[in-house]
């Protein structure tokens, strides 16, 4: 029987919160973190946080009864405590998967992300997990290449591969720069980098600085025999700046280009992906702006989601933390969002803060990076927690080393030889990581060098955003 | 300066290629752990001007199924015998994730 119009404002329980709904296959499912307002209950809120990130406003409008509200609603379908802090919980919501455009996740994330994190019902907000259908997956172009495909392509086999971003990272010449690329790679890197802060400035414009390291990557090629890559970034003020910059790195013969995903924008990262596959270029993501969003334990988007956000927007290589170095991340934390960088299906699993099972099916997966203030002591612990399917990058532990950044780089290179040689012997990296470093380099006066030189460093900071568990 | 070192450049074989030659003893535990991942090893060789190819000439067939470490270090060694002169590399295939699990070299030619 069709409803009466009943204008004026009524409770968002009413609609929104349906603790019997057995959410659908294809719905798309969100965990959000809530701190209400005082002398606001829990489902009221739930429910209001539903409703504003899908079909629901302030009040009854008639123009509701001419569509199927049923059909399009988000609805909260479970509310739990967070383990450890009473200030808030975490409400589960499902929405239809016609609510969002197919392959836009920049349309996901405006209807998520978009103003129900500014409503004053709600004091703080965080989105926790976001469980992505398989039917939507499918819609994604998803990462251009994939962990397979780059192997194939760069010749790398059976080991994570090396980088180093390249130092000082503003303000040297194109020529001087690209000097510093080629003893990177020529002491033994798979691949440099561009900072992110270098697009284009006064001290070196992008076409001199993708020439010369162009020549920097043919040079090394030529004097090792092993294939090498820089990331050149491409991320640039418009979209048209950006593809011509894209073009111009294929035309010389680059492998790889980078783009910064957050600062760029969901829509420019898509599109470039896209335009990746179709044009055979690997693409390094960068993540400035993340700690922004996902730092703060009661507000913002947690990392993970971030996480599947890139996979599906387009990324071959992204930046995940290292756990060890001078940058925040949680261990467990951090081994969750790399399986859902990387794996086909991943569990739930509440000890890394997974809140939901995610299906990728046949996307391709993305290589994770460490990078942030790690060097040679710290490869055994990286090598155990990241396993081959990484980009290890190494910028002061390269460019820092005594004797330059080709020692630099040939150290990093004997220390990740030795330990993975060790891991497939049977030896735990973790315990037994010193002596497998002294012993590599007895034969190698680099390695010995560089663990003089940065043997006392450590970054042994307590985690901000730490997983909600029990604690008192 | 006295104490900075000069870095002497040499061509390179990717995975393994910067530690020393690995012993005999070596060799077995890394097919051992080819073959505890469940990949098939397979041997590969090249001359030395056809290094950087990605295709090298195929030893027979890949060892599919097999578990037996001495057989898979035999065929190298046979392979080695054949090319003495020739770049020798063992590989891994995970057919899994269909692409090569691991792959380094064995001999230099």
């Amino acid at each position: 029987m069709a409803k009466q119009y009943n204008a004026g404002v009524q409770d968002y329980r009413q609609t929104y919160w349906q603790p019997d709904y057995v959410p659908l296959d294809t719905d798309l499912l969100a965990c959000f973190k809530i701190t209400p307002q005082a002398g606001i209950d829990r489902e009221e809120a739930a429910a209001a946080v539903a409703a504003e990130s899908s079909t629901g406003t302030w009040t009854t409008v008639w123009t509701d009864l001419l569509t199927d509200m049923d059909y399009y609603r988000g609805r909260c379908y479970r509310i739990e405590d967070v383990p450890g802090d009473d200030s808030c919980y975490y409400a589960f919501i499902a929405y239809p998967i016609d609510l969002f455009e197919e392959g836009s996740v920049v349309n996901v994330f405006t209807s998520l992300v978009g103003n129900v994190f500014g409503f004053k019902a709600v004091r703080a907000l965080r989105l926790e997990d976001v469980r992505f259908p398989i039917a939507y997956v499918k819609t994604c172009n998803g990462p251009p290449h994939g962990i397979q495909v780059e192997r194939d392509h760069m010749n790398k086999y059976g080991r994570p591969m090396l980088g180093c971003t390249i130092k000082p990272k503003l303000g040297l010449s194109a020529k001087n720069y690209g000097r510093a690329v080629y003893e990177c790679l020529r002491g033994g890197l798979d691949f440099t980098k561009d900072d992110e802060n270098i697009n284009s400035q006064p001290f070196m414009r992008w076409r001199d600085r993708f020439l010369f390291v162009q020549d920097a990557i043919e040079t090394a090629e030529a004097h090792t025999g092993e294939r090498k890559g820089h990331y050149l970034n491409v991320t640039a003020p418009s979209p048209e700046e950006m593809y011509e910059r894209a073009e111009f790195a294929k035309e010389i013969g680059s492998p790889i280009i980078m783009h910064d995903f957050l600062t760029g924008g969901l829509t420019a990262n898509t599109g470039l992906a896209r335009w990746c596959r179709k044009n055979g270029m690997l693409l390094h993501i960068h993540r400035a702006m993340h700690a922004v969003l996902d730092r703060n334990p009661h507000h913002g988007i947690h990392f993970r989601v971030l996480t599947k956000a890139l996979r599906l927007s387009g990324g071959d290589h992204l930046h995940t933390g290292t756990v060890v170095g001078k940058l925040e991340g949680d261990r467990e934390s951090t081994l969750g969002w790399i399986d859902l960088l990387r794996e086909s299906y991943i569990p739930e699993d509440r000890s890394r803060g997974i809140f939901f099972d995610q299906d990728w099916g046949s996307m391709p997966g993305t290589f994770a990076v460490a990078s942030g203030g790690i060097h040679v002591w710290h490869m055994p612990a990286l090598v155990n927690i990241f396993g081959d399917d990484s980009v290890l990058q190494f910028g002061g532990g390269t460019l820092g080393h005594p004797w330059g950044n080709a020692a630099g780089a040939a150290a990093n290179r004997v220390a990740l030889e030795a330990c993975v040689e060790a891991r497939n012997r049977g030896v735990e990296l973790e315990k037994q990581g010193k002596e497998v470093l002294t012993k590599a380099a007895q034969s190698s006066p680099e390695l010995k060098i560089a663990m003089e030189t940065w043997k006392e460093i450590k970054f042994e900071f307590d985690t901000v955003d730490k997983l909600d568990v029990q604690n008192r | 300066m006295s104490s900075v070192a000069d870095y002497k450049q040499e061509q390179q074989f990717e995975t393994f290629s910067y530690l020393p030659a690995l012993t005999s003893d070596e060799i077995r535990a890394q097919i051992q752990y080819i073959i505890s991942q469940g990949w098939n090893p397979a041997v590969e060789h090249v001359e030395p001007s056809g290094a950087t190819r990605n295709y090298w000439f195929m030893w027979k067939l890949p060892f599919f199924g097999e578990q037996n470490v001495d057989s898979v270090l035999a065929e190298v060694e046979a392979c080695h015998r054949e090319y003495p002169n020739n770049h020798i590399r063992l590989i891994g295939y995970d057919n899994y994730t269909q692409s090569q699990g691991t792959a380094f070299l064995v001999y230099r030619g």
